[in-house]
This record gives C-alpha cells, sequence and structure tokens, in this order.
C-alpha cells in the first residue's frame, strides 16, 4: 500500500492508520447526493424552465456550485430563502414573494418547485400554495410543477425519477391519438454528448424523439451572442404535452423497468404509450437491445451506419482483448450507470469485482448478477455503499481499475491505479458533459479509455519504458 | 411563444433590491446586511455552510454533520485549505438521516456515530453540526455531545448552524462560538510578548504558511492561524497570544470579540492580499508592538520582498493597463483589498460587490472606488451579468458560482474564492494574482468569443479584442 497517500479516511487525526472495528453507522464520504438535485436536472432539461428549491438558501447554493462544477455552465436555481421565522410559521409568504421575484426576473416558461428536508419536515402544503399562485396569476402566470424530494429519502438518482414522473403526470395529455414516428426517450442521468447521441439514433431510424430531459444544450451550451436569463434548449411543455401521443417510450435505466410507478408506466398506464424499459445501452449487449427497440418503435432495420459502428466495435475488441484479460475493476455510481458498466466490463473480459451505489437499491445484487457473464464468479455488490466502504472493499480485493466519478480519485491515488471517470460530479477534468457512454459509439469511447489506462500502467511500471505494446 | 427581451437593459434589479444596488456619485442610499430576497437566486449559501467552511480547516478535530446526506456531502473536501500534518478534515462524516430518524429523532443515531468515529479515527476533538432538519425535530445536540464527551474523553462541540438560520454569516458567529470553547483551556506558557493570532486566515493553497514566515522573520511569534492549517490545541492556547490580527472579518470578527472580552486581546483588522495591505498589516503589528527592532525588519522585509516582486509585476502591469474589472467576493474587507491590487496593475474596478459585507465595510469599499462604480450587496447572477455587460467588463473575480457568467459573457475570470489552488496572499501572492489575471484577459480565446457582438446587440460574430 502507497503509505504516502493514504486516503483521508485511513488515517487518524495524527496521521496513523485506525486500529479498531471500521465504522459502520455514520456515513463517511458519501457516494450519493441529495434528491433536489436530481429534480433541479430534470428542471434543467425543460425549455424555459427555472427550477426553484422551497426551503434555506443554502441547498439551491450547493446544488448551483456541485453543477456548476461539473458542466461549467450557468445554473441558475432559486430558493424561498426560508428564515427562522418561516421554518416556525410556514414557507407560504416567502414561497408567493419568491416566485413572484423568479418571473418578475426571469419570465420563465415553467417553475419547477422542489421541496426540501425542511419544508417537508414542516410539511408546508405544496398543493394550497400553488393553488393560491394559480388563483391568484389566473392564467396569466407560467404553470408551476411540483416535486416532493426531501433529502432523507433515497437519493439524486431517485429525486431524478420522481420529477420525470412529476412532470409527465402534470403535462402529458390522456389521449388515445398516435403520433407516428413520435417516440419518448427517459434517459437516465447522463452527459449532454450522451443525449445528443441518442436523439441522433432516434433520427436515423426515422423516429423523432421527445427526451425528457433534454439539457444537453442548457448544460452545454455555446459562448453565447446574445445575453440569455435562462439558456436556451431543452424540451418544450407542448412537446411535453404530446408525449401520451407516442408510439412508445424507451425509458432508460435497470433500475426503472422494476418500477410500476415510472413515468413510462404512467404513460403505459393511462395512455396506453408502449413501454420499452431498457439498460443504459452501454457494451454491445446493452446497446443492442436498444437498436432492437428502436427498431420495433419505427419497424426500420437498422441502418448501415450503426452495424458499420457495431463492427467496428467488436473488431476493437478483439484487437485489444489480451490488454484487458483477467483484469479486476471497482465500478461506483448512480445504480443505473453500475449495472451497465458492468456488464460492459463482464463482456470484455474484465471482473468487475466492486460494484457499488449509494443508493439503497432493492434487488441491486441481483440486477448485477444479470448483467454479468454467468463465469463470473464472486463479486461483491455494494448497495447504500459509501466512499469508505468501497476503499475497505478495494484495499482488500486490490482491482485494477476505478470506474466512477472523480470522487474516486484518493482512493486511486493511495491503491495506486487508473480511475477512469465516468457519471457524476466530474470535478477534477474538463469535459464531463461530453463523455459519451451510450450506443456502439458511446461504448468504444469508453473501452479505448479503459484499455488505455491499462497500457498506461503495464509501460509506465516496466523496467524498459518500452514504445511499442 | 413570444420571445421576451433579453437584452441586459430589460434586466429588473428586484424592487425589494433596489437600495442593494448603488452607484458612486448617485446620491442614493445604500442597504447591507439583510435577509436575502426570496426568489433573487442569491449566491449566498447558509448558516451551516458558513460554520462548515469556518471549522472546516482544523485537521486534528472529528467534523459531523448532525442531518441528512446533501449538507454533508457538498462540501467534502470543497476547501483548498491545506495542512501540514493531519487529513481527518478532508473526510466528509454525516450521520446521513433517513426518513424513520426524522419521525423519531435522530440522537441515537448521532450518538452511535460519534463513538465510532471518535474510537477509530482518535481525534482532539469534535465538532457536531446541526443541519435544518436537526434543528427542527428538536434533537438535544447539546446532551448528546456532552454523553460523548464524557464517555471519550474529549471535547464534543455542538455547532448550532440550521441553515435556516441565517445566511453564512450567521454560521460564521456559530462557528466561532464553538471554537470559542476551547480556547483558554490550554497552557500558554513559552508564549512570547511579541506574539500574534492570525484569525480568518485558512491556509488555502498554503498561504498561512507564508504569511507566517513573514512574522516569524521579523521577530513575531504566531500562536495560531484560526483555522488555516488548525490544530485543536492552537485553540486551546491561542488566548495566550498578545494580540488578534484578523483578516477574514465577516467570519472571525465574533471570535475576536470574545477574546478581547475574556483576554483583553485587542484585535486589528488586515489584509494580506496585495503589495499595500500586506505591508500595512506587518507595520501594524510592528507598531502595536512598539519595538524598534521588529519595525526595522518589518521594513527590512517589505524593501526586500518588494524589490523581488515588483519588477516582475512591471510586465504585466503594462499589458493589463486600462482593463475594466468586476469583483463579486464573500466578505467585503477582500473586496477593497482586491480594488487596491487591481489598481496596481492599471485596472480599474467598475463593480463591486460582496455577500456579506456590513456598513462600515461598505463605506470603506465606497471611499475607495472611483465614481461610477456599481456596487451590490447579495447580488445575483443577472444583476451581475447586467452591470458586466453595461459596463463592458474585461475581467471578473469571483468563485465557481461567478465564473460561468463571465465566461458565458465573454470575460476574463479570477478565481479568488476558497476552492482556489494557487496562493495569492502576501507580496508573492501578488505576483500569482497578477499571473492569473493576465493568463485569462490576454488569452487568445477570446478572439472566437462573440462578446461584442453581443454588447452591440449586432448578429455579427466579429470576435472582440478581449
Amino acid at each position: 500500500m502507497n503509505t504516502v497517500h493514504l486516503s483521508p479516511d485511513l488515517r487518524t487525526a495524527s496521521g496513523e492508520l485506525p486500529e479498531g472495528d471500521v465504522p459502520e453507522i455514520a456515513t463517511r464520504n458519501a457516494c450519493k447526493l441529495c434528491s433536489p438535485l436530481g429534480a433541479a436536472l430534470v428542471f434543467k432539461g425543460i425549455r424555459g424552465c427555472l427550477p426553484f428549491l422551497h426551503g434555506s438558501q443554502g441547498c439551491a447554493t450547493y446544488i448551483r456550485r456541485y453543477l456548476i462544477s461539473h458542466f461549467r455552465e450557468p445554473v441558475d436555481i432559486a430558493s424561498s430563502s426560508f428564515t427562522e421565522d418561516d421554518a416556525i410559521f410556514g414557507g407560504a409568504r416567502n414561497f408567493a414573494a419568491g416566485v413572484d421575484n423568479v418571473i418578475r426576473q426571469y419570465q420563465p416558461e415553467l417553475i419547477g418547485v422542489a421541496t426540501t428536508c425542511l419544508s417537508e419536515t414542516i410539511g408546508d402544503h405544496m398543493l394550497g400554495m400553488i393553488k393560491t399562485y394559480q388563483d391568484k396569476h389566473a392564467g396569466d402566470g407560467p404553470p408551476l410543477v411540483h416535486v416532493s424530494t426531501p433529502a432523507y429519502t433515497g437519493t439524486h438518482s431517485d429525486g431524478y425519477y420522481a420529477t420525470l414522473l412529476a412532470v409527465v403526470r402534470q403535462f402529458a395529455q390522456r389521449t388515445s391519438l398516435r403520433l407516428p414516428h413520435r417516440v419518448n426517450v427517459l434517459p437516465a442521468i447522463m452527459s449532454c454528448e450522451d443525449l445528443r447521441h441518442l436523439r441522433e439514433c432516434c433520427e436515423a431510424y426515422g423516429l423523432s424523439a421527445t427526451m425528457l430531459p433534454d439539457y444537453n444544450s442548457t448544460l452545454e451550451g455555446g459562448s453565447w451572442d446574445a445575453y440569455h436569463w435562462i439558456p436556451p434548449g431543452g424540451t418544450s411543455l407542448d412537446e411535453i404535452g404530446e408525449m401520451g401521443a407516442a408510439c412508445a417510450t424507451l425509458e432508460i435505466g435497470h433500475t426503472q423497468a422494476a418500477n410500476s410507478q415510472s413515468a413510462a408506466a404512467w404513460l403505459q398506464q393511462t395512455t396506453g404509450v408502449q413501454r420499452l424499459a431498457l439498460g443504459w445501452p452501454l457494451g454491445i449487449c446493452l446497446a443492442d437491445h436498444f437498436f432492437t427497440a428502436l427498431s420495433i418503435a419505427s419497424g426500420r432495420t437498422m441502418p448501415r451506419r450503426f452495424a458499420e459502428e457495431r463492427a467496428r466495435l467488436v473488431d476493437a475488441y478483439v484487437d485489444a482483448h489480451k490488454y484487458v484479460a483477467g483484469k479486476t475493476a471497482a465500478v461506483f455510481g448512480e445504480p443505473d450507470l453500475v449495472v451497465a458498466v458492468a456488464s460492459f466490463l463482464s463482456e470484455i473480459g474484465i471482473k468487475p469485482v466492486i460494484c457499488a451505489t449509494g443508493s439503497k437499491q432493492k434487488q441491486w445484487k441481483e440486477l448485477i448478477r444479470e448483467a454479468l457473464a454467468s463465469d463470473i464468479g464472486e463479486f461483491t455488490a455494494l448497495s447504500g455503499a459509501d466512499h469508505a466502504k468501497i476503499a475497505t472493499a478495494a484495499r482488500e480485493l486490490k482491482p485494477d481499475l476505478l470506474i466512477g466519478s472523480s470522487k474516486g480519485y484518493p482512493l486511486a491515488r493511495e491503491l495506486d491505479i487508473p480511475l477512469v471517470r465516468l457519471g457524476f460530479p466530474i470535478h477534477d477534468r474538463i469535459g464531463s458533459q461530453r463523455l459519451l457512454t451510450v450506443g456502439y459509439r458511446g461504448t468504444l469511447e469508453l473501452f479505448d479509455r479503459v484499455v488505455n489506462a491499462l497500457l498506461e500502467v503495464k509501460q509506465s511500471t516496466s523496467t524498459s519504458g518500452y514504445s511499442y505494446l | 411563444m413570444p420571445t421576451v427581451d433579453q437584452s441586459p437593459a430589460s434586466i429588473q434589479v428586484l424592487t425589494d433590491r433596489e437600495d442593494q444596488v448603488w452607484t458612486k456619485g448617485s446620491g442614493k442610499q445604500f442597504a447591507c446586511d439583510r435577509k436575502s430576497t426570496a426568489g433573487s437566486v442569491t449566491q449566498r449559501a447558509c448558516a451551516f455552510c458558513g460554520s462548515r467552511v469556518v471549522l472546516y480547516p482544523i485537521a486534528d478535530a472529528l467534523h459531523i454533520v448532525h442531518g441528512p446526506i446533501g449538507c454533508a456531502v457538498y462540501n467534502w473536501d470543497i476547501r483548498g485549505a491545506q495542512s501540514s500534518g493531519p487529513q481527518l478534515h478532508r473526510n466528509s462524516f454525516s450521520t446521513d438521516l433517513a426518513e424513520k430518524e426524522v419521525v423519531f429523532g435522530g440522537e441515537k443515531k448521532l450518538q452511535a456515530s460519534l463513538l465510532e468515529l471518535i474510537r477509530y479515527y482518535r481525534p482532539k476533538a469534535a465538532f457536531v453540526y446541526s443541519t435544518c432538519i436537526v434543528g427542527l425535530i428538536g434533537d438535544d445536540v447539546e446532551a448528546v455531545c456532552k454523553t460523548v464527551s464524557r464517555e471519550t474523553g474529549i471535547d464534543v462541540i455542538p455547532v448550532d448552524s440550521p441553515g435556516f438560520k441565517g445566511t453564512k454569516k450567521t454560521g460564521y458567529e456559530a462557528a466561532c462560538k464553538a471554537a470559542y470553547r476551547l480556547v483558554g483551556t490550554g497552557d500558554t506558557s513559552g508564549i512570547s510578548r511579541y506574539s500574534i493570532n492570525l484569525l480568518g486566515e485558512f491556509n488555502i493553497a498554503g498561504e498561512a504558511w507564508l504569511i507566517r514566515r513573514y512574522f516569524e522573520q521579523i521577530g513575531i511569534q504566531v500562536v495560531s492561524t484560526i483555522t488555516g492549517d488548525g490544530r485543536v490545541d492552537d485553540l486551546r492556547r491561542c488566548h495566550g497570544a498578545s494580540l488578534n490580527l484578523v483578516q477574514c472579518s465577516g467570519s472571525m470578527t465574533h471570535l475576536a470579540q470574545l477574546l478581547e472580552r475574556d483576554h483583553q486581546i485587542p484585535s486589528h483588522r488586515v489584509s494580506f492580499f496585495g503589495f499595500e495591505d500586506t505591508a500595512r498589516a506587518l507595520y501594524a503589528a510592528a507598531e502595536f508592538f512598539g519595538d524598534p527592532e521588529i519595525m526595522r525588519k518589518a521594513q527590512e522585509l517589505v524593501r526586500s520582498e518588494i524589490a523581488t516582486y515588483a519588477p516582475q509585476l512591471k510586465a504585466y502591469k503594462q499589458r493589463l493597463k486600462g482593463k475594466k474589472a468586476a469583483l463579486y467576493v464573500g466578505g467585503a474587507f477582500k473586496a477593497f483589498s482586491l480594488v487596491l491590487a487591481l489598481r496596481s496593475l492599471g485596472m480599474q474596478t467598475v463593480l463591486a460587490g460582496t455577500q456579506t459585507g456590513n456598513a462600515e465595510d461598505y463605506e470603506q469599499l465606497k471611499a475607495i472606488c472611483d465614481p461610477g462604480t456599481v456596487i451590490v450587496d447579495d447580488s445575483n447572477p443577472l444583476e451581475l451579468a447586467k452591470f458586466v455587460l453595461e459596463k463592458d467588463v474585461d475581467l471578473f473575480i469571483g468563485g465557481v458560482k461567478e465564473r460561468p457568467i463571465a465566461y458565458k459573457l465573454g470575460v476574463a475570470f479570477c478565481d479568488h474564492n476558497h476552492e482556489r489552488k494557487i496562493p495569492l496572499a502576501g507580496f508573492e501572492g501578488m505576483l500569482h494574482f497578477a499571473r492569473e489575471v493576465a493568463e485569462s484577459a490576454l488569452s487568445p480565446v477570446w478572439q472566437f468569443a462573440p462578446r461584442r457582438a453581443m454588447r452591440h446587440h449586432q448578429l455579427s460574430t466579429n470576435g472582440g479584442e478581449a
């Protein structure tokens, strides 16, 4: 073990190795964020929407900072700025004033209201407040949508999916009408590039996609030549209104497939839109599922370019398989991402010995097991994990590489193994918005990064410093 | 969908905030020190954040956040505050309250968490931060702390910091009160009568070490830097110092007042940013001790440092001259230093604002700004963007939340917040600052940014010079 770079979770106050029982009760270096962050992400993917957190202003400020550091874009999130009085008497006054000020300053097309621990705990009556707003503005103000996201239930991933459902329920019209070639795409928490590629794939099959959320340009826009109060882009309320008339919903994320309360499930139950539950399309198997779903929704066969991309990907797998053979990895992050990465690793011959998520995910181990090759043998699946628990497992199992957010860096440094950055947040590299991990093309990008990370280790640890591997 | 006019001129300052935006020479009244306006997208954080960042650098203490996970995780290892030894402060510990604890109380979980963490990490003391929820569900944190303290033999100190109690400033005060519980409990033998504490110095990128070296060089002992590279034992004995120099006045004034009240230690506001202020701080300390030898050494140090760094600054000044700057920072005293530092580089401050300045701070800021300068208190992104465009700013100084505003508007940026990794304090720091500013303001990338087009509302995309 590299004692020079011991992670802070493995040092006492005097810098020594701690002894005795490893703490189990407290969370040490969480591997999750709170649910209002997930809500804010969804709201950022709706056109003209301003996220509004009903609670203390620190929540909005922290979440803004976190998102800004990852996306490197402006992220304005309003807050009702609770004071002590509001915590005691309720936040109705501040809510009303806050919403009015947001309208005055931003002229939003939608205000996305998410509650925080504070407003949930005091039991603020949100529906009543929203009704008051609607009565007052009788048709002249933007609509409000509300989602309940106390941080003491679930993680940012749960907040994200809850918000998808809230938005769809409120705006998707119940209709038996079917718009030909229209599909809904409900992505997991992905990069801006992932969202762009998903849309491109749909279009290649002649499908027009309503993606919710679509923050691909609101969170990775160009250099401005005009001032924007709210960055341009995102899915419009009109499009969301028509989601009930789509031919199918492509719902991405293993955890959602089993969720009878998901947005896609709701659309299927209320308006009969066919629900196609898919995993994150990473790796050949999962990407195949995705493209098959596009074929089902469009009635078309796979366009040649994807067939070629797939063929190139298989060729790359073959070219590099010996460089990765027998290697092991620890993967951590959002539950849906980790399942997909585990599946991808197992198809290239890397064993994901540790799969971890901060979510307390039911059936997590089963989801992982199903994603892995049948002969994978023993692996550790940690749900409700924190980074200290991941580190404890990694110190024992000594994986060859880590895959996950930048918060894995201290461990990578301690174990002197590469960290292939993926997911959210990435605070120590540029370009996290542009990491592509969907489709054959995204798989190839990640594959190259994984192989090259391992090659770099091989090269830099060799005594000869070969320039030919 | 009607398109709304999104020109900067059409951005309205909110009615409730009109007197928090002020132009020098306007003769208007200026207000500050207020609660944030709901819905204003304030750049301020909450009381919890204020407490957490102030005590954060105390490296051999255990810091645990009592509440649901968000509060703890958003500030995990965010400060650029360095430690010369322990790294315990760089962990994020939380009771990570779940719904059942919110309903039935979190005291049990807090107590169990504290006991296991203290046994494992053997800290010198522990700080327990209350978040909004804890303030509501009525956990008796103080009682839990007492129990755990008895059982473990270390000080376990509650920090009364529920977010809704106010802004960062409220949290600063709670942090000072918590830290003060340690003060006066240690042995002060061996402390020179020429001794100081540095308050509000957080050792961002090692700045505390640099400043400490200055004082040691001129014969003044630094008993403690609070809280940069902080240790529990330093706090215990800091009442043995003869003078408190308070740098980040917003965060530490309260602690200085307590030390003055109970231990008769006078305090003096200083800044170590820029040549002028750094020199002034050293002279102020020398003058306080009234020892001609110390003064001589101080003058010698200032002379030699300036001789080393001033020539290197000249080159930057030539290239930066005439550029216009905007700054939006946490405390007003820092803003004050920045105006002077920018001026020494030939630059003019046309917009200055802070999150937490008080009336006294702003008076000082107003006095040194040029006529026409806009001063904002507790501003928001729209206001900042409006004035950046209207004032045709070339450089923005702020923190991470301000950076994208600058970049989107085609404006250079310098990070002067607590997340930065570059030391900007002292004489040497001034050179880093100039380099930081120049590297951004003089970058060739701006030729491609359509900044001028935006400012003249033309649709041409001729890149303006930066």
